[in-house]
């Protein structure tokens, strides 16, 4: 009916627009002795969300992709600035300390990160990227 | 409105004493002529100094004749029973003896409290009568009448023959009057001493203000202290600056004229109504001039002041001060103050008098009052900057000679009785011959003031971090 179509588009509309979760699995270069994906982090438990630029809620304190290196493996992955990274391989990452994301992020061990990663609407990123 | 007339000064100097000779021709050729303003200013300084002066001593009369009255009443009511009826007195024992030396130290210290309190130079003449020491007056008088009438009636009838007991009496009395003298030292010293009220001054015709806080005072006492600290705050009212504005003012209005061409009936309020309108619609430029007029000004004052600076500085480096033991080798070529200050000065008497005159104070010094600093700054070693410190800006009225004051006579205007009290809101303005100082009165604002405590060891502080890490 046109009811359940409407309400549909809305609901689809409503979560592609404002935020939607995105999977972005990267693979590590190997420079010298590391392993680097390629992007900064900021934000943090133990950090001042207010001066987060990427961030709509200043309460926010979860983590944010605050750089990109151009062609590295984040790029390539789909990587964006302003990202919130929400989980890599299954570990959460919206009640971590800088410190403990950053581990997370940089185990030895692992070759291949799983991020799931949510996003602003389009529009919105580019005022940011512009303001910032 | 009421007038009064207040007298700063006791004494006026009648100026030229022709002057009853040539009032009929106020002609700008004659020799001895003199302006309206002067005559106006001469005839109220006569009228007014007879009429006051009996009114201060009736009143200084009175209070002395009742003071010596209050200060013998204890030692004749001693003293009356042993001249009257010395033998059938009891005879005076120990305690009556020590009561004598009581007596005579409280009279004494009541002597020295009303010398320092009472006996003082009156320093103004005040238009009404000042109301707390008129009701002083009134208390001891009574007071002193109503023991004089129990002694009367009681002792001296009745011939008491109980030494002790008027003794004692005597000694109240002494005890009472030093009562009072706590009075009078609380309510003519004390009360005002705690700031009340803040006045504003203006003059009116420069608009120079000051502010004064003053406890509770009489109105006409408030202009007292006004007055008192106008000679020192304020600076010399200088009729030769006001010159420019209304020249200025005159232009304005000078240009317009209204001429009636519908016919008689002479709207007077709406002819002016049309004047202001026609004058502030015209494209009016006075402005501008008024702006290039100052800055023009400006620049000529600083430019005439550096080269007095320049001037005055090279002047005093050719004096040098003689030792005491170099005062003996050269006799011949030593120079009192006063001859210094003559040899020096010519080199910057022209550069001083053209700063004098930009700045329009050149009737303020004559050369002789200028060679007269000059010896003083020197005799005191004073630096060029400290012996021009006199001539660059315009000073306290005090600090020039009294004929140039311009403000002698004192005239109290106000709305309420000048012996009422100082209250908020009040206006009353004193007003002089040329200008006149119209002073506001407020009160000071009742203080709330609360108190939080602070503990030392609550100061504690957060590292706001916003860090980056790139992996």
């Amino acid at each position: 009916n046109a009811f359940e179509i409407s309400s549909l588009i809305t609901i689809l509309s409503y979560l592609i627009s404002f935020s939607f979760q995105q999977r972005i699995e990267i693979h590590k270069l190997r420079q010298g002795d590391n392993l680097i994906l390629g992007f900064s982090i900021g934000g943090g438990i133990d950090q001042d969300p207010t001066q987060n630029p990427f961030s709509e809620d200043k309460t926010d304190k979860g983590i944010y992709v605050t750089r990109v290196t151009e062609g590295g493996p984040a790029e390539v992955a789909g990587l964006q600035i302003g990202d919130k990274i929400m989980q890599v391989n299954g570990w959460d990452m919206t009640m971590v300390t800088h410190d403990q994301a950053r581990k997370r992020l940089t185990k030895r061990n692992e070759e291949v990160v799983r991020l799931l990663v949510t996003r602003q609407s389009l529009q919105k990123a580019v005022q940011q990227s512009m303001m910032s | 409105m009421s007038c009064y007339s207040l007298n700063v000064l006791e004494e006026e100097p009648l100026g030229d004493d022709n002057w009853g000779e040539t009032t009929t021709a106020i002609t700008g050729t004659s020799e001895h002529s003199i302006s309206q303003e002067d005559i106006a200013r001469i005839s109220k300084d006569l009228e007014d100094s007879v009429g006051l002066d009996c009114k201060r001593y009736l009143g200084l009369t009175v209070a002395a004749v009742l003071g010596l009255l209050v200060f013998l009443t204890p030692i004749a009511f001693i003293l009356l029973p042993q001249i009257l009826w010395r033998d059938d007195l009891e005879p005076c024992g120990t305690v009556c003896e020590g009561l004598f030396i009581s007596v005579a130290f409280k009279l004494l210290i009541l002597l020295i409290g009303t010398w320092a309190l009472f006996f003082r130079q009156p320093k103004a003449d005040l238009p009404r009568v000042f109301v707390f020491r008129a009701l002083l007056l009134v208390l001891i008088f009574l007071f002193v009448f109503s023991y004089w009438l129990f002694y009367g009636v009681r002792i001296l009838d009745s011939k008491d023959t109980n030494y002790q007991g008027i003794v004692q009496y005597a000694v109240s009395l002494v005890d009472a009057l030093l009562f009072i003298h706590y009075l009078a030292i609380v309510l003519l010293e004390l009360r005002q001493l705690q700031p009340m009220f803040t006045l504003k001054v203006v003059r009116s015709t420069d608009g120079e203000s000051r502010y004064y806080s003053l406890g509770h005072l009489s109105i006409q006492r408030a202009a007292l202290v006004v007055l008192e600290n106008y000679y020192r705050d304020f600076t010399v009212y200088n009729p030769a600056l006001l010159t420019a504005s209304k020249s200025r003012a005159a232009k304005h209005m000078a240009g317009l004229k209204v001429y009636n061409v519908d016919g008689p009936g002479n709207n007077a309020s709406g002819q002016s109504r049309a004047m202001i309108a026609a004058a502030a619609r015209r494209r009016d430029s006075s402005h501008n001039e008024l702006y290039y007029e100052e800055a023009d000004h400006e620049r000529r004052v600083k430019k005439r002041r550096a080269r007095l600076v320049v001037a005055v500085e090279e002047a005093f480096t050719h004096i040098k001060r003689l030792q005491a033991e170099e005062q003996q080798k050269a006799p011949g070529e030593m120079m009192d103050p006063r001859e210094a200050a003559q040899a020096i000065f010519p080199s910057m008497a022209r550069a001083l008098q053209k700063y004098l005159r930009t700045t329009r104070q050149q009737q303020y010094h004559s050369m002789e009052s200028i060679l007269q600093h000059l010896s003083f700054c020197i005799t005191n070693n004073m630096t060029p900057k400290a012996f021009l410190e006199r001539y660059l800006n315009p000073g306290p009225t005090l600090q020039y000679d009294r004929d140039r004051w311009f403000s002698k006579q004192w005239t109290l205007v106000s709305e309420e009785a000048v012996t009422s009290g100082l209250q908020d809101g009040i206006v009353f303005v004193l007003k002089c011959l040329d200008f006149s100082l119209v002073v506001n009165v407020k009160k000071i604002p009742f203080i709330k003031l609360s108190e939080e405590f602070i503990d030392p060891k609550s100061h504690k502080f957060v590292l706001r971090l916003q860090s980056e890490t790139s992996v």
